[in-house]
């Protein structure tokens, strides 16, 4: 019995965590967009407006939950709600530091890429259940983007699957002990970073709510909670595929051996390795311009997933060698 | 009941009743929702069996590709009708003769099944040791590599078919 309460304790922790970090992600963003523009970002509430996320939150979650007549009303209440629990349920297979993962299961990876296919129901359901054009072309643009995307992304991971001989997490980490993973399997980082942009909706693939055209895609009928949840959803989601861009690419928790540096815990560099993609996400959003549908479709389709299928074939024969 | 039996009683009927309301929904989209609880259920059976390879992969390819593209079909046809026919047809008939033959087939085959057969090669413990994808991947690409390559071939004879039809309505 204690062990099941201490697990319960731990998804708790980790769920915690997690919120907060989306929570002051999108103060981040605000911040690191508004220095890249040449503007402060929030400043108002609390000391460099580090309270904004709060405030923010009190105010959603304050705000009256408008919902359409014409919308189909039970769908319309889960839609947001999948998107946020596959989210989270990611940070499941995660190992934060040596020996920690809620749950340390061997089909780890597969079991990420079920989730992120879950969690585009949300999005598909949520445009869907509005009954609004401006919500129906957003889910419908999202469906199909994601359907392509994860096609890529799935192949781009069979390449480290291969190198490290496991779909375990945990696994995968401890195979890079030497060598990161982004020192031999290149294209399949490029290829995994891009298919996870898109598959999070974020810029320069965010067509599915794409502003100017679609007024806010499939979130356009939301509003209070729901539309925080939505909100919630893309975050965790950036946290999730930064997590396991970390853990597939850059070594997990593990920093270089050498000196004082050897001495800071696994769950700093893990946490500094996230951060840096997170960063990422950002940075490119305040540098590319927005794709045009048809050509984010035949990127998807023309250039990563034969480069991810080329990367498979070329680590097969490396390891035969 | 230990605590299998009610895991498995659980599913079993979670299924049956998931799988009813599926095929009575008037609105198909509600349709193919109940489908994809059903099919996360399935999963859950799966794992249950020690298959947790099997229960990711039906999330990732029918949970995840194959639900989203009926969804898709559904939603761009718009079956506003369809909510209004009624659910009795004339052909009715013809689909409870169709039910019974398959009840019966099944039942037919479900008694051939030995509940506790001979321990073969591949024990619960055999495949754990190994783990789970790699015990199936073996399989698959020794043993039933032919039937592999041959749904390999009959799937992608499919997509040919595909392109072949959706060209022609550009012409």
């Amino acid at each position: 019995m204690p062990e099941t309460l201490w697990t319960v304790l731990k998804v708790f922790i980790v769920v915690n965590v997690v919120m907060l970090h989306v929570a002051y992600v999108v103060y981040f963003e605000r911040k690191v967009i508004g220095h890249m523009q040449a503007r402060l970002g929030p400043m108002r509430v609390g000391w460099h407006g580090l309270l904004q996320p709060i405030a923010d939150g009190i105010k959603l979650f304050f705000k009256e939950d408008i919902i359409p007549s014409s919308a189909d009303k039970p769908v319309f209440y889960i839609a947001p709600v999948i998107g946020v629990i596959a989210a989270i349920a990611s940070f499941a297979v995660i190992p934060m530091w040596e020996g920690f993962s809620l749950a340390n299961i061997n089909i780890g990876i597969l079991y990420l890429l079920a989730l992120s296919s879950i969690g585009s129901y949300s999005i598909i359901l949520g445009g869907w259940a509005s009954n609004s054009k401006y919500s129906f072309l957003g889910g419908l643009r999202s469906s199909a983007q994601v359907i392509s995307y994860e096609i890529a992304m799935g192949m781009s991971l069979v390449g480290v699957m291969m190198l490290s001989g496991s779909a375990n997490l945990t696994d995968i980490v401890n195979a890079q002990s030497q060598t990161w993973f982004i020192v031999s399997q290149p294209v399949a980082f490029f290829v995994f970073l891009m298919a996870a942009v898109a598959e999070t909706n974020r810029t320069p693939f965010d067509l599915p709510e794409a502003e100017t055209e679609l007024v806010a895609g499939y979130a356009t009928e939301y509003s209070g909670f729901r539309y925080g949840l939505f909100f919630m959803a893309e975050y965790a989601g950036m946290f999730a595929m930064s997590a396991v861009a970390t853990v597939c690419f850059f070594g997990g928790w593990k920093g270089p051996d050498v000196w004082f540096l050897a001495s800071i815990p696994g769950v700093v560099w893990f946490l500094l390795k996230i951060y840096g993609f997170i960063f990422f996400y950002f940075w490119i959003r305040a540098t590319l311009p927005r794709y045009r549908y048809d050509q984010l479709m035949g990127l998807g389709w023309k250039l990563f997933i034969p480069l991810a299928l080329a990367n498979i074939i070329f680590t097969g024969l490396i390891k035969l060698l | 009941m230990t605590a299998p039996q009610l895991f498995f009683a659980y599913f079993a009927v979670m299924i049956t009743v998931l799988s009813l309301l599926m095929i009575t929904r008037r609105n198909p989209v509600h349709g193919v929702l109940w489908m994809l609880v059903l099919f996360v259920h399935i999963a859950g059976l799966y794992i249950f069996l020690n298959a947790e390879f099997l229960a990711a992969i039906q999330i990732i390819v029918y949970a995840g590709a194959i639900l989203v593209l009926f969804l898709f079909v559904i939603m761009l046809l718009n079956l506003k009708k369809e909510e209004t026919v009624k659910k009795f047809q004339k052909h009715w008939l013809v689909g409870v003769g169709t039910g019974i033959i398959f009840a019966v087939f099944s039942v037919s085959i479900v008694r051939k099944i030995e509940v506790f057969p001979q321990l073969g090669k591949y024990t619960i413990e055999a495949v754990k040791a190994e783990g789970n994808i790699m015990t199936v991947g073996k399989v698959l690409y020794t043993k039933y590599l032919l039937p592999f390559e041959i749904a390999s071939v009959i799937l992608l004879v499919a997509i040919i078919g595909a392109v072949v039809l959706a060209k022609k309505r550009i012409e």
